[in-house]
């Protein structure tokens, strides 16, 4: 076994490398599904938004399946949904244009891998994303998480003039702090 | 099936930097308090993006010209090469390597950092590429230079280049930074020194490479990088 290499922080001096232009848009037109705006904020233990995290998100396609050969439904993948994205938070937030996942079997519902990186934070941090508009516990692991805490993990789901939007905070510290997984 | 019934860690915490470490005083309202919990291995991260060739610029690779406007960048040409593994000591392929850095006077270009030190109009410091069959990258760039930064009195970074990895799954990510031999800073810095295993620090101090230095053009350093991941576990324990 070769011991793995520690992880470093991002610093602060990362955006000009890796937030792109359009990193944070996953669809197109011809995306299908239900097209949302995924935003939030990082805030750190006093409640002050962190203007220089890095959030990066992994989800299924509209149908559930992910452009990966690990899913055995790999070939029929939405041709125009990679399902990764990235933003930056220099504008006070993070946001994502992407469509609503299907539900990945055995799960009835759907949700999306989060990860943040920033400036005072020596190792990400993993989470994950379940909506408003689902009963949660019918996922196993929502379910086993702890009541008092499991729903900091669930983004809000908003019909505003533009569409839909799912609004989701990441609280690093604090009473509300997010769950985050050992990954 | 039985994947998702199986928690299956990857990180390995006597190796890992913790959140909380004060002596790098931005952790200390940005760590998480709650202890993590365990994650079963499920679909969502066992998959992650597939990067190819189109991808990646032919200039990507090289930060001494893919920014350049009239010239070469300033300060020492260095080419930094090595191999992406992960814990059975198998190459990884496709993986996305990014890189960015200060340039030769420790000066970054994003328009947060004040460093009294000049830009270089011939270097932005940012460039990726993707590990070959074999698991190796190569980049051709500009050795940093050190630069000062807040965290306590005369407080001053290491010479180093952050990189991001993106590999086979979700699981996969690393982001890193890697340091100079023989560097002097290197004992007063804290976000180095925020790694508790002394051994697993030094696994990120590149080494001099004699055979990777071409004559008459640049010094070669070899920094190899072992991704954590779920991949090394399943494919060891499927039958």
């Amino acid at each position: 076994m070769r011991p793995q290499s520690p992880s470093q922080t991002v610093g602060p001096f990362f955006a000009f490398a890796l937030v792109r232009e359009g990193g944070n848009v996953l669809v197109d037109e011809k995306t299908q599904g239900e097209h949302i705006l995924l935003r939030g904020q990082v805030l750190d233990g006093d409640g002050q938004p962190v203007d220089d995290a890095l959030v990066e998100i992994w989800q299924a396609d509209a149908q559930g399946r992910f452009r990966h050969p690990a899913d055995p439904n790999y070939a029929l993948a939405d041709p125009h949904f990679r399902g990764f994205g990235r933003s930056g938070t220099a504008s006070g937030g993070f946001w994502f244009r992407t469509v609503k996942p299907g539900p990945v079997p055995p799960s009835p519902v759907p949700c999306i891998a989060v990860r943040v990186f920033a400036r005072g934070m020596l190792i990400h941090a993993v989470s994950r994303i379940y909506f408003s508009d689902h009963d949660n516990t019918q996922d196993p692991l929502f379910a086993s998480l702890d009541p008092e805490r499991r729903q900091t993990l669930v983004a809000e789901r908003q019909l505003t003039p533009a569409g839909v939007v799912y609004r989701w905070d990441i609280r690093l510290q604090g009473p509300r702090e997010t769950i985050f997984f050992d990954l | 099936m039985s994947h998702h019934e199986s928690p299956s860690r990857v990180l390995d915490w006597s190796i890992q930097p913790p959140y909380l470490y004060s002596p790098y005083v931005a952790t200390v309202r940005r760590a998480p308090h709650h202890p993590l919990v365990p994650l079963p291995a499920s679909l969502l991260e066992r998959t992650g993006p597939v990067y190819g060739e189109g991808d990646i610029g032919p200039l990507d690779h090289d930060l001494t010209k893919n920014a350049a406007k009239n010239g070469e960048p300033l300060g020492e040409r260095i080419i930094v090469t090595g191999r992406v593994l992960d814990e059975s000591g198998r190459g990884v392929p496709g993986v996305l390597v990014e890189i960015w850095q200060a340039n030769a006077a420790g000066r970054y270009i994003h328009k947060n950092d004040q460093h009294d030190a000049p830009l270089d109009p011939n270097f932005v410091g940012a460039g990726r590429t993707l590990t070959d069959d074999q698991g190796y990258y190569r980049f051709i760039t500009i050795k940093p230079g050190a630069y000062p930064w807040r965290n306590h009195h005369n407080a001053w970074r290491p010479a180093h280049i952050h990189f991001s990895l993106i590999g086979r799954n979700f699981s996969e990510r690393l982001v890193t930074q890697m340091y100079f031999p023989g560097d002097p800073l290197l004992k007063y810095d804290p976000i180095y020194q925020g790694i508790p295993n002394i051994k697993a620090r030094e696994r990120l101090i590149a080494s001099f490479d004699l055979e990777t230095t071409r004559p008459e053009w640049a010094l070669g350093y070899r920094f190899d990088i072992v991704l954590a991941g779920y991949d090394r576990t399943y494919f060891e324990e499927e039958p």
